[in-house]
């Protein structure tokens, strides 16, 4: 039987007394008081208590916990960091929430080997941190990456502006050991480079606590590039640089980052950070280049040709590491820059096929006319990943409902040229109802029949991830796709 | 190029099984059916389902059907100066794609650029109960839904007939070459790891009883840079060599011996198992011609943190992977449930059990 709260009313006392004799009593809280920190993750827009915060620190204690709440059939929601986009640990009122904040030890670096041993609630940026004096880092780099944790990171497969070259969290790690909703303890990946059996670490990355809570984390780290080198480029159309995109990778290079940002974004940035950024300028390109001396040097002239061939305004290559540091400082703070320019922002996260982006960039100007909400664009443009921010005032009655809508439309504008709900943030809460676009109900159902064979009675964040198809039939009531009713053969209500 | 789009008709013979419950063997160009436990089947041949179905160098991503041949899919990719850059071994002109990514097999460039698995996006299955499903896609970023795609990468068949899959493709460096040195295992392993700490442009590694073979890859400039750093002999067949490694054509995989496949820590010492040995990947990779018993190979591979694979010459009987600790065998068989409920889609091929 899937968990459903109607069934058995959850003695809370007696919960917390027995959670107390697993963990320290200090490390289970449930006064109101204490619950607010954990209320919501960076997707702040919802919001919900949790009954209670348990905060573990060994594994034995997450085994125990978990076969508890198998048990007495309690869901349990994991939580890094929280500064997830997409509402993937929100809590649930009549759930546990279980902090990994104090698994947030690195167990083991070795550097003849190249892999870091780490209890998944070490942030993402004091791995590189800590095996920097061997000139080595780990390469997913997340512009939350002062905060967010690699459990978290690992849950969601989260990527940075390095993707490009350096691929995401599921290219980058090698173990991982998880436990189970009935307690039991296991080890994933290997020490090698591939493993017996099913692909699990694959499955595993992106699985948003679906299907175990993630204890340990060994990741690949990789050699710190000898040079890296960025350039600047700036344009008076959007399309044209949307083009010098596809113009560079045509010639054969992979830069190590290729971001773009529209006017709204630059503005802002600049306005934050002072990137020295061209405000008048329509779109601009950041593409960094690493590498050995020689390569870089290489890349870096026929780069800049491409550029100026491609209709740059502008090409300016950082002077020294200071200033390659300061144009990325302006990329990395985009959003909260464009934060400051209203009350609140909405972040989206599609990913276009590159080629679709003239259009996608239009059609998205005619909807923040038509819902006259403006909106600043960050672009992974290497990888097709888009990051519009939707500027909005929640005071302002309607104001959230019409930027919920306005950000749908976006999503499954994406998926219509072919593209995704999500390239890195999660579908978490936030996007459930895109996913009955982006999948039909027998690629759902088989979605729940994976959730199924790692956690049959359903108790690990329950709700998030993949709709149930009773969610999508009312959803598709109100979308209908092409002029045919979605899941036609399921009941409506 | 032509295409030749079969997926209804292999989905009704997919249909027909499950209402049998009879099972099925999947099969492309039939090159790597000594792969795995040998099991016997009805055959489900994908041959015709073939044809690149969409390729736009640009977005670096191509997407075929399933029985689209690795030859053709290479030499298209390289008319446009890009490759499959985890180097997938062919074992036969006959090879399809879609047993080469049901198989997972990487070459010699795989510790450097990543698996099979690590460059597919999308793919489109008949799972066992003979449902068309799709999941990922042809963009570098997508986490919607479980990663589906990556999960029946080296699934040898177990979970689904793969369609259709998308693939993210590289350009092909600016220039390559191979340089040759002597010295002994144990230096060798030595110079290995270490070069792997500096950010270095090798692409391959690979020791056998004629010393150390480095490969380089990148522009003109890194390569000579390089080459100063390294140091050896260059080679003059640099494409040759590596072929006849990732083929096992050299002369190393000429012999009837038991064929085995360790992967284990890169780092890990020189293994006291009897039987002559080759290594790839800076060591991560084991290539052991042994007559010893398979328990002990599988322990030895354990302890050292990885897996064993009876790569050639198997019997009907054998074990030919890694036995999985009992927890992990059976959310295996929970998963193998989940996707072929009646056991019909090459039952054992990987696992007696399912
Ligand atoms: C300003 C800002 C910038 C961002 N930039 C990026 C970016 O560039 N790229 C990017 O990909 N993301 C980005 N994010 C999103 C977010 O930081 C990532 O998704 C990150 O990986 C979340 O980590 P966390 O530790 O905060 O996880 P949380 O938010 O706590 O949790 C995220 C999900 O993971 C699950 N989870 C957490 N820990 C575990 C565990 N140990 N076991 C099982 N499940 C677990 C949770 O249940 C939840 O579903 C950004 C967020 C912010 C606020």
């Amino acid at each position: 039987m899937p968990h459903d709260p109607c069934t058995r009313p959850i003695d809370k006392s007696k919960l917390v007394s027995t959670l107390q004799s697993i963990v320290s009593k200090d490390a289970v809280l449930f006064e109101a008081e204490d619950l607010y920190p954990y209320e919501c993750d960076g997707l702040s827009a919802y919001r919900k208590l949790p009954m209670l915060v348990v905060l573990p620190e060994t594994i034995e204690q997450v085994q125990q916990i978990l076969k508890h709440c198998h048990q007495e059939n309690i869901p349990v929601v994991a939580r890094g960091a929280g500064t997830g986009l997409s509402g993937g640990a929100l809590p649930l009122e009549d759930g546990i929430l279980l902090s990994l904040a104090k698994f947030n030890k690195i167990l083991d670096i070795n550097a003849e080997q190249r892999i870091a041993r780490v209890q998944p609630g070490v942030r993402n940026l004091a791995i590189s941190q800590a095996v920097d004096s061997h000139g080595l880092y780990y390469a997913p780099d997340p512009s939350s990456q002062i905060a967010c944790t690699i459990g978290g990171n690992v849950a969601e497969n989260s990527g940075g502006v390095h993707c490009l070259k350096y691929g995401l969290t599921v290219h980058n790690i090698q173990q991982l050991k998880i436990i189970t909703i009935d307690g039991e303890l296991l080890t994933i990946g290997a020490s090698g480079l591939d493993s017996a059996g099913y692909d699990l670490l694959a499955l595993m990355t992106g699985s948003e606590g679906m299907l175990a809570v993630i204890v340990e984390v060994s990741v690949k780290l990789l050699a710190k590039p000898e040079r890296a080198q960025v350039i600047l480029a700036a344009f008076d159309d959007v399309v044209k640089a949307g083009t010098a995109v596809g113009n560079i990778i045509s010639a054969g290079i992979i830069p190590a980052g290729l971001e773009m940002m529209d006017k709204l974004a630059i503005k802002a940035a600049e306005d934050f950070v002072h990137a020295g950024y061209p405000t008048n300028a329509e779109a601009i390109l950041l593409c960094e280049l690493d590498g050995t001396n020689e390569e870089v040097s290489e890349h870096v002239l026929m780069v800049r040709k491409i550029l100026n061939a491609s209709g740059a305004t502008e090409v300016r290559t950082a002077k020294d590491e200071d200033e390659r540091i300061l144009f990325w400082k302006g990329r990395k703070a985009a959003f909260p820059a464009v934060g400051r320019l209203a009350p609140d922002y909405y972040c989206m996260d599609g990913t276009i096929p590159r080629k679709r982006l003239p259009e996608v960039l239009k059609t998205m100007a005619e909807l923040s006319r038509e819902y006259n909400l403006p909106v600043a664009n960050v672009f992974h443009a290497g990888d097709g990943n888009l990051h519009p921010l939707i500027l909005y005032n929640a005071n302002n009655e309607g104001e959230l409902e019409r930027t919920e809508e306005f950000g749908s439309k976006i999503l499954e504008l994406c998926i219509k040229v072919g593209g995704t709900i999500t390239g890195e943030h999660g579908v978490g809460i936030e996007k459930i109802n895109q996913m009955c676009v982006q999948f039909n109900a027998l690629e759902l159902t088989q979605f729940h029949a994976i959730k199924t064979a790692f956690d049959p009675l359903g108790l690990l964040n329950p709700g998030k991830a993949v709709p149930t198809l009773h969610r999508c039939a009312e959803f598709g009531a109100m979308h209908i796709h092409n002029g045919e009713l979605p899941f036609p053969d399921l009941e409506r209500f | 190029m032509n295409t030749s789009d079969i997926s209804k008709e292999l989905q009704d013979k997919v249909i027909t099984a499950s209402n049998k419950k009879t099972p099925l063997s999947i099969q492309g160009g039939a090159t790597k059916s000594f792969y795995g436990r040998q099991t016997s089947a009805e055959i489900l041949d994908t041959r015709d389902h073939q044809g690149i179905i969409n390729y736009e160098p640009t977005e670096l991503v191509i997407t075929a059907h399933a029985g689209t041949k690795l030859s053709v899919i290479e030499q298209t990719l390289a008319d446009n100066n890009q490759m499959l850059s985890f180097e997938p071994p062919a074992f036969g002109d006959a090879a399809t794609i879609g047993g080469t990514i049901a198989c997972n097999l990487s070459g010699p460039r795989r510790a450097y650029c990543g698996a099979a698995r690590d460059y597919v996006l999308g793919t489109r299955l008949l799972n066992g109960k003979g449902e068309i499903l799709s999941f990922g896609g042809e963009v570098m970023k997508n986490v919607a839904g479980y990663d589906v795609s990556r999960l029946v990468t080296g699934a040898l068949g177990t979970l689904g007939v793969i369609l259709d899959v998308s693939l993210k493709i590289l350009p092909r460096p600016e220039a390559e070459i191979t340089l040759a040195h002597q010295c002994t295992i144990t230096e060798a392993f030595k110079k290995l790891n270490h070069w792997a700490r500096s950010p270095l442009p090798i692409s391959a590694s690979c020791f056998t009883d004629a010393g150390m073979h480095i490969r380089l890859s990148g522009t003109e400039g890194t390569i000579k840079a390089t080459k100063k750093i390294i140091g050896g002999d260059e080679i003059n067949n640099s494409d040759h060599f590596w072929h006849s490694i990732k083929e096992q054509q050299h002369s190393f995989f000429n012999n009837d011996r038991n064929l085995w496949r360790l992967s284990v820590a890169s780092n890990s010492k020189e293994l006291s198992l009897n039987g002559k040995y080759l290594y790839e990947w800076a060591g991560a990779l084991r290539w052991l011609l042994s007559d010893e018993p398979a328990d002990k190979i599988y322990k030895m591979a354990s302890s050292l943190g990885g897996h064993a694979i009876l790569f050639r010459n198997q019997t009907a009987n054998d074990n030919t992977f890694q036995p999985l600790p009992e927890a992990l065998m059976k959310l295996h068989k929970n998963l193998k449930q989940s996707f072929d409920p009646y056991g019909i889609l090459n039952p054992g091929r990987m696992y007696k059990d399912f």
